[in-house]
């Protein structure tokens, strides 16, 4: 699997930007996101007023989330939907093993769950000997490639039709060098028509779950959740505690802004409401927090819990359209990714606060007013404290604030020979200045302005 | 009104015509304007990577710099938002948040607090404008393309009073150059990718001169077009601003 991390963020993205064509290719795909996302929030009047609702409403559920789980608990089991609370990754796929094995399952269904991702749970089966059959056309993609999602609401954009093509000829026996994209999404509905067929078990992910009616909201393009779920004599629902909200009425905000910020759709396809059971089906719902608690401690982080999942702020990022979602090395990639898996792993992830330029686009588009920006900013003071950092920036950044705490030095350093065309850091702080692979290097001036300024002031 | 200038360090050590242009624009517009000859840095290249625990001996020779002027005005929206975010002074806090309070951004300085009307500047050339992102986002000098709010630009009511200017934006209007502080060298791929791709908008509209209201962007937008031999030049708003 490629969420396994072999290269950091900088190093993976060199490579990914060699192949500069496919790389503009890459970057242009998001950014026509980006615009579709553009033109459907232009379209809504209220749209900055949506945002400021959804994210206090936000802001109060994790203010309460201690209550509004509880609450949700107990009308869910009044609705007949088994509940289990899993502490981390560990525990909810042993819990989903447990479900499996208690009922003798061997084909299951599984449609979009990031959740499923963070946990990894279809590794977890695997090693047990249980295969998941991922429902969503794009995960379905990468996983019979055996590659990670590199998007979260766009599993596969790193893929052009000629890769699909070959991996469905490879594993769906379609012709070879047919890159139709109707011929290859038929063929994908075909093959993935009879496991739903056969599966006995289908499991999704929640996008919203109701404190106030016990139920959910499962939104996909492709009807995809409820084609497992309605086929499927148990149908296993995962979330992290976050994915509460207190009433029914607020889904009225947050599902218009879900798919405009995700795709520019005024609605996804379906928005599919579970509140029970039907007759003769079971139904049960993994609660998870796996670090959501620990986030929820942290001042300066615990907002970033509101996230949406839209992948809104992967869409705008300049860097993340260059570089690739596998780049990030983990299950979210992306600006919400990078300040979401420092509290996942802090040594791990160390890098992915520092693969962003804090341009603030990213916070901008978030529809629940995430300062995303901002606490890329934060993490990497965190990241230094912890001492997360090579020991060669820390020594060139003890150098520079000590030379700028020292006016006269800092002049002297100027005069003798420039010396900040070789020593500020960002020119490169070795023998292999990095700066001027690229890039020329600005040229020196006969005098610095502070003695242009010396010379001219009483003129 | 006192105006302390704050020529930003790599202005002062690369770019000095930009400070002069600033203190130029500003004597003609009738400020009372000092350079305070002890400031280096305010701190922004240590605090973006991580080490704001060291930026004390900057904020000290900040305030100290600082202190006397009823307005301190800089040539760089990146260094503006980072005295305005984060400058201190635990001895005397009331003293950074006064200069907190009245920092401005060259542009928003004309527009907000001059409240200018009329430039004498002429410059007849085509006019790429890179929007960066610090004064933009941070310091608000304009509209963004991912809200839904009015539309406005500071930096472009000043050029559009320009004799002779012909302004252009890029295609996709404030997208990040790809700068980043320290980014530029550790994540000089993407970096440079970005760069590359500003500049590659700015040359199907034929421009003579890419400007912003950053040197640190031009800086590297000028490095890269130096690279590949272009005929673009790089120039800061407030050359042209004082530009007769």
């Amino acid at each position: 699997m490629s969420n396994l991390k072999t290269l950091d963020h900088a190093a993976a993205a060199e490579i990914f930007i060699k192949d500069e064509a496919r790389t503009d290719w890459h970057d242009d795909t998001l950014w026509f996101v980006r615009q579709k996302r553009d033109k459907a929030v232009h379209g809504i009047a209220e749209w900055e007023q949506l945002r400021e609702w959804a994210s206090q409403i936000k802001n109060h559920t994790l203010s309460n989330l201690d209550n509004y789980l509880t609450a949700f608990e107990k009308q869910a089991e009044a609705n007949g939907i088994k509940i289990h609370w899993a502490a981390d990754a560990l525990e909810h796929n042993q819990l989903m093993h447990k479900i499996l094995k208690d009922n003798n399952i061997s084909r299951i269904v599984k449609s979009k769950s990031m959740l499923t991702e963070e946990c990894h749970l279809n590794d977890y089966l695997k090693k047990q000997g249980i295969e998941v059959v991922d429902t969503d056309l794009g995960e379905r993609i990468v996983q019979l490639r055996d590659e990670a999602p590199s998007h979260i609401v766009l599993p596969a954009i790193h893929l052009k039709k000629q890769d699909v093509s070959e991996t469905f000829h490879e594993h769906l026996h379609t012709e070879e060098g047919n890159n139709d994209p109707q011929y290859l999404t038929e063929a994908a509905r075909q093959h993935l028509r009879n496991h739903f067929i056969q599966s006995e078990l289908a499991i999704t992910g929640v996008n919203f779950a109701i404190a106030e009616t016990g139920g959910f909201v499962v939104c996909t393009n492709e009807g995809n959740a409820d084609m497992g779920a309605h086929t499927a004599k148990i149908h296993v629902a995962c979330m992290g505690i976050e994915k509460i909200i207190p009433k029914a009425e607020h889904l009225g905000v947050f599902l218009r802004l879900l798919a405009r910020s995700a795709t520019g759709q005024p609605i996804t396809t379906y928005s599919s409401h579970f509140q029970k059971p039907r007759p003769g089906q079971e139904m049960h719902i993994i609660i998870v927090d796996n670090g959501r608690t620990k986030q929820l401690g942290r001042a300066d982080f615990r907002n970033s819990l509101k996230c949406i999942r839209c992948a809104a702020c992967f869409n705008t990022c300049p860097v993340y359209r260059r570089s690739g979602g596998h780049s990030y090395h983990t299950a979210v990639a992306g600006p919400i990714g990078s300040i979401l898996n420092p509290n996942l792993d802090m040594k791990a992830n160390a890098d992915l606060p520092f693969a962003s330029t804090l341009c603030g686009s990213c916070s901008n588009v978030c529809p629940v007013k995430i300062d995303i920006h901002e606490q890329l900013w934060k993490w990497r003071q965190v990241i230094v404290e912890e001492g997360y950092v090579k020991p060669e920036k820390k020594m060139a950044m003890k150098g520079m604030a000590w030379l700028f705490s020292n006016p006269k030095v800092y002049r002297w350093a100027g005069k003798s020979g420039r010396w900040f065309l070789r020593t500020m850091p960002f020119l490169g702080n070795n023998k292999l200045n990095v700066w001027y692979k690229q890039r020329e290097m600005p040229e020196a001036p006969k005098q610095s302005f502070h003695d242009w300024y010396q010379q001219n002031k009483n003129k | 009104m006192k105006v302390g200038l704050f020529i930003p360090c790599y202005i002062d050590q690369f770019y000095p015509q930009v400070g002069i242009a600033t203190y130029q624009l500003l004597k003609k517009l009738g400020c009372d304007v000092d350079y305070p000859e002890n400031q280096t840095c305010c701190g922004q290249p240590m605090a973006n990577s991580g080490f704001s625990a060291l930026t004390g001996g900057c904020d000290k020779n900040f305030v100290a710099n600082f202190d006397a002027y009823d307005y301190v005005v800089a040539p760089s929206g990146s260094c503006v938002l980072h005295i305005k975010e984060h400058l201190k002074d635990d001895k005397n806090p009331a003293k950074a948040q006064k200069i907190r309070n009245t920092i401005y951004e060259l542009t928003e300085f004309l527009v907000d607090i001059l409240k200018v009307e009329h430039l004498s500047s002429n410059f007849p050339y085509k006019v790429g404008f890179h929007t960066s992102c610090h004064g933009q986002r941070g310091l608000n000098l304009s509209s963004m393309t991912e809200r839904v709010l009015p539309q406005f630009s500071k930096p472009e009511q000043l050029l559009q009073k320009v004799k002779g200017l012909q302004l252009s934006y890029p295609e996709r209007k404030d997208e990040c150059c790809g700068f980043g502080g320290t980014f530029c060298v550790f994540e000089e791929a993407v970096s440079v990718k970005m760069g590359k791709d500003r500049i590659e908008e700015h040359q199907k509209n034929e421009v003579d001169y890419i400007t912003a209201g950053d040197v640190s962007c031009l800086m590297h937008l000028e490095g890269i077009l130096k690279r590949q031999g272009s005929k673009v030049k790089a120039i800061h708003l407030a050359e042209i601003l004082n530009h007769e």
